[in-house]
């Protein structure tokens, strides 16, 4: 088993707890893992981006070869264009949000956007903050976002669900039980849309 | 023992708290502050009364864990790379008194420049103090060499240079932890003027640092941590120096290299296995993350040995850090490419914070020095150097920690006037006060603008050595009272905080303006994590 993901989008938007999920139900199958992240000055409101590589070998790289991700999961449109050279050009995939963090004076058309994402032979596309609120609050749509990507994984759903519990122990059991709800909605509209 | 999830820089925290250490001096700077802050919170660091306190700069940093190897104990001190620079002074010198208890020097070098100013190499640091050196590939390692610095430095009685990368500190992975070493007690030097580098003792104390070098070298052979893979085809021999091996070893099916390689992870570089590679290949390739310092060492000033390929022929580029594809172009291997990047994407650089009071401080600058030429405000490192890029485009310069108050005054001296400089609250205790001592014996005609948030907010909001003693730090320095200033930075305020700046650009002496208010990220942190409090004292109140 080997998945290289990259995990994309702004700043504060929660890519690493997206990565901390993926990582804890990795190790939970007992699989090696490296995961490069980015911390310093980039945080602030840049576009930040993480490495995570899963196998069950030894991991050389802690960077992911240009052209080789199995997955590319953003939780920001524009963020997944910036990412694109990273993909397999035959199997990668492609999951992302549809909902734009615009903090840049000139940000592109959303439409022009989603239009260059669709042109990917695959991808899942979206509104993740709407389905995240259905679930009870916009807070979770990064684990919408996760659970949208989480059959490209490799990883057993039930990992996951374990991972949320623990990553979100120290949040109270509301949050333990939102964040479940917006994984399950997440693969649902994948297992949908494919 | 079970397998931690550790980022590099925490690897080599939990490598030094087991290792025995007693104190861990720095000043935050990325990517080396985790490797301090996992220490501070380490419960078990706490019951072992490891010392963790930051440090106002890295230069007292360096010479605190001095202080503390000469009283016999082990002592961590962390920095980024530009950190050495200010720790230099006495990081040199610790070559030359030696360690007593053991000393382990970390560096966290930023090829790339993904978070500073330049992406200078530690190892010439190293070389230059004459102590051996420790390159970490991957976590375990960190965790493994960091308690190997320790022995080293305690086995020859000398510093030990620990030198990582952005790629290392920040990237995460599995570390099994081995049996703790316990702290040394205090024991002073069997010389007690081991320490004084005075000129008779200085240049005997030097001699013992040479005579050591051959005993350094040896142990860079011998230690394993420099290791010689064979490889059948011998028309290129590949010298891969820390982290490089890794991007090298990810080209080939299960770590399969066709060619003889020398990984190299501790230093001064061993010569009998270098010289080994190097007899039996056609041509050499060296990858290193950073400067090229071992290819220059191999080539030769001459160049007139064999063929020698990395970043000074172009086979690898000049500048920036390697990655595997590099790698890869470099042993002309077929190359992945994914998909073209589109043209309609935008860059998105970092921006201050909404909210931020750095927005509200520069606004009234800006407005004060409009009736001005521009190109007037010094500056310093921090978050609000992103002041530079629009829309504020506030400042004109980032030179190095504390420069701005300095760089004021001279400005100010050529005839700039008025000239403000503008430093947060930690790097003015960093290395702000003494420019500043200057500008005052100077009457120096320098506005200087200390934007304080109470933290060390760019590196994620440590506590910052000036907290709660700006104002008496300012006045203890010699600042007339009534041209030190206090102001709120919030919008409601911007028009009584733009008179302040007009009547202080006016005048011609020094004077501060202390803008205060706290960082937003520590005060959402704090409410946070009062909510959470809150929330557990009811949900305990329930059961």
């Amino acid at each position: 088993m080997k998945k290289d993901i990259i995990l994309a989008g702004v700043g504060g938007q929660g890519i690493l707890t997206i990565a901390a999920t993926i990582g804890t139900a990795a190790l939970l199958e007992g699989l090696q893992l490296k995961q490069a992240e980015v911390h310093g000055m980039s945080q602030r409101g840049g576009d930040v981006q993480s490495h995570l590589r899963l196998s069950s070998k030894e991991i050389a790289s802690d960077l992911i070869p240009e052209g080789k991700a199995d997955l590319v999961i953003s939780v920001e449109p524009m963020e997944a264009l910036r990412y694109v050279n990273m993909l397999n050009k035959k199997s990668g995939w492609m999951i992302s949000s549809m909902n734009p963090f615009n903090n840049i004076s000139n940000y592109p058309d959303l439409e022009l956007i989603l239009n260059e994402i669709w042109k990917l032979p695959h991808y899942i596309t979206i509104d993740a903050n709407k389905v995240a609120k259905e679930q009870g609050s916009v807070k979770a749509a990064n684990i919408v976002i996760l659970g949208a990507a989480s059959p490209f994984l490799g990883l057993k759903y039930e990992s996951l669900e374990k991972a949320v519990r623990n990553i979100f122990a120290s949040k109270g059991e509301d949050m333990i039980k939102l964040n479940l709800k917006a994984l399950r909605a997440g693969l649902q509209y994948t297992e949908k849309n494919t | 023992m079970k397998k931690l999830l550790l980022l590099g820089d925490e690897a080599i925290a939990q490598g030094a708290i087991d290792a025995g250490i007693s104190g861990v001096y720095a000043y935050p700077g990325t990517p080396s502050t985790e490797i301090t802050e996992y220490i501070q919170a380490s419960k078990e660091a706490k019951d072992k009364h490891i010392k963790s306190q930051w440090s106002a700069n890295e230069k007292t940093a360096m010479e605190t864990a001095i202080g503390m190897s000469y009283a016999g104990k082990k002592a961590l001190v962390c920095m980024k790379h530009v950190g050495l620079n200010v720790a230099a002074d006495a990081f040199i010198n610790s070559s030359i008194t030696g360690a007593n208890g053991g000393l382990v020097v970390l560096s966290a070098d930023d090829p790339s420049m993904h978070s500073s100013q330049n992406e200078q190499d530690s190892r010439f640091y190293g070389k230059f103090a004459m102590i051996p050196i420790m390159e970490p590939t991957n976590q375990q390692e960190a965790y493994d060499m960091t308690r190997y610095a320790f022995e080293l430095s305690e086995k020859f009685g000398v510093p030990v240079l620990l030198r990582v990368t952005t790629r290392l500190a920040h990237s995460r992975s599995g570390v099994v932890r081995k049996e703790e070493v316990a702290q040394n007690e205090m024991r002073l030097p069997s010389d007690l003027r081991q320490f004084v580098l005075l000129p008779s003792i200085a240049r005997k104390q030097y001699n013992t640092l040479l005579s050591k070098q051959i005993a350094f070298e040896e142990d860079a052979e011998k230690s394993g941590y420099n290791t010689f893979i064979k490889g059948k085809d011998k028309s290129l021999g590949i010298i891969a120096c820390g982290l490089a091996y890794n991007y090298l070893i990810e080209n080939y099916e299960d770590a399969k290299v066709p060619y003889p390689v020398l990984k190299i992870c501790q230093y001064p570089a061993p010569r009998n296995l270098v010289k080994k590679l190097y007899n039996m290949v056609d041509e050499v390739l060296v990858l290193e993350e950073g400067y090229p310092i071992l290819e220059e060492l191999i080539k030769g000033y001459l160049d007139n040995g064999k063929k020698v390929k990395g970043r000074l022929d172009g086979t690898i580029p000049r500048a920036g850090e390697l990655n595997p594809n590099i790698v890869a172009k470099a042993l002309h291997l077929p190359v992945a490419e994914g998909f073209d990047i589109s043209e309609i994407l935008k860059g998105r650089p970092p921006l201050l914070c909404d909210g931020c009071s750095h927005w509200d401080s520069f606004n009234a600058l800006n407005e004060a020095l409009a009736p001005y030429s521009s190109g007037r405000v010094l500056s310093d490192i921090g978050c609000y150097t992103l002041s530079a890029l629009p829309p504020l485009q506030s400042i004109n310069s980032c030179v190095d920690m504390g420069a701005s108050i300095t760089m004021a005054i001279g400005a100010a001296e050529a005839g700039l006037i008025p000239a403000v400089a503008a430093i947060g609250d930690s790097t003015f205790t960093h290395s702000g006060i003494t420019g500043l001592l200057d500008a005052v014996n100077h009457k120096a005609p320098i506005t200087v603008l200390i934007v304080d948030n109470s933290t060390t907010g760019m590196t994620g909001g440590q506590e910052s050595s000036a907290y709660g003693k700006v104002e008496d730090i300012v006045k203890g320095v010699g600042v007339e009272e009534n041209h030190i200033r206090e102001i709120k930075p919030l919008k409601r305020f911007h028009e009584e905080n733009v008179k302040v700046f007009q009547e202080e650009l006016e005048y011609d002496g020094v004077s501060v303006i202390i803008a205060r208010r706290e960082c937003i990220q520590t005060l959402a942190r704090k409410m946070k994590e009062k909510a959470r409090l809150k929330r557990e004292q009811k949900e305990a109140n329930a059961k």
